[in-house]
């Protein structure tokens, strides 16, 4: 493994980390805000994170497909839109509406509030179920 | 609505730098910055990527940190009980790999691609995150 390859990882989540702290995004209040489209108080700023975030990361991933060859960047998206993508997508969300929390967050939270340990939790024998399940269906 | 410029503009700043990470681990070691899919990989067997894969996700916890430390207002209202909490956990585990991504990797990275896979993801996953909450009021 290339050293710079370790720093630029790290140095990475350092940003991602510090824009989902200016986002708001790590309180899981905020996050219900959005979701509860219903409640008469609805609370824009994940569309606000969303809207900062998709265009630039799409102009560096397309500057990157420019000046660096393909072999050393992702393979461009594949399109299968199956049973495994529906079914986990919805039970994803059904997750993610129940509490507000989603896992880059959690990974920040954590270290601030432990209450969020059940959630950390269930997320890994989750991931693990769903890593069984996906091998077999 | 109840949010006000201020709390607006620090999202789409917030996600700025969200956007500009994601180009960086795009660029610079060819990798998705997908956060479930790091996450899952850090459970055994390790391979060759799984260092990277670990420096990244410290880095969240400490990226914020830093902007703690800069003086950064970081407010954490957690209403869910633990119950709740272990089945959302669960879910989001499951779900997450079955369709191969969450919020960053699909939401943000995915639709940033113009990945159909991750476009479909991510209408879905709203939407059945908004029916959830819309359910759990009537409840």
């Amino acid at each position: 493994m290339r050293p710079n390859k370790l720093m630029s990882a790290l140095g990475a989540g350092l940003v991602f980390g510090f824009g989902l702290a200016i986002s708001g995004m790590v309180n899981p209040s905020t996050v219900l805000g959005f979701l509860d489209v219903f409640g008469g108080a609805w609370n824009p700023r994940l569309a606000g994170v969303m809207g900062g975030a998709v265009p630039v990361a799409a102009l560096i991933f397309y500057y990157a497909r420019s000046i660096k060859p393909a072999k050393d960047l992702p393979s461009p998206p594949i399109t299968c839109i199956d049973r495994k993508l529906v079914v986990g997508s919805i039970l994803f969300g059904i997750g993610w509406g129940l509490a507000g929390v989603c896992p880059g967050p959690t990974l920040i939270a954590i270290f601030f509030d432990w209450h969020f340990l059940p959630f950390l939790a269930a997320l890994l024998v989750g991931m693990m179920a769903g890593t069984q399940l996906r091998n077999q269906i | 609505m109840i949010v006000n410029l201020m709390d607006w503009f620090l999202s789409v700043i917030g996600g700025v730098f969200i956007g500009i990470s994601s180009g960086l681990l795009f660029m610079a070691n060819g990798r998705i910055a997908g956060i479930s899919g790091m996450v899952s990989s850090l459970i055994v067997p390790w391979n060759a990527d799984t260092l990277e894969k670990a420096l990244f996700l410290l880095g969240l916890p400490l990226g914020a940190m830093f902007y703690v430390l800069l003086g950064g207002d970081l407010p954490i209202t957690l209403m869910a009980s633990p119950v709740t909490l272990l089945v959302a956990g669960f879910l989001v585990g499951i779900g997450t790999r079955l369709s191969n991504g969450c919020t960053s990797g699909h939401g943000v990275c995915g639709i940033a691609r113009l990945s159909p896979n991750s476009i479909v993801a991510t209408g879905l996953f709203i939407l059945s995150a908004i029916l959830t909450v819309a359910l759990g009021r009537l409840l």
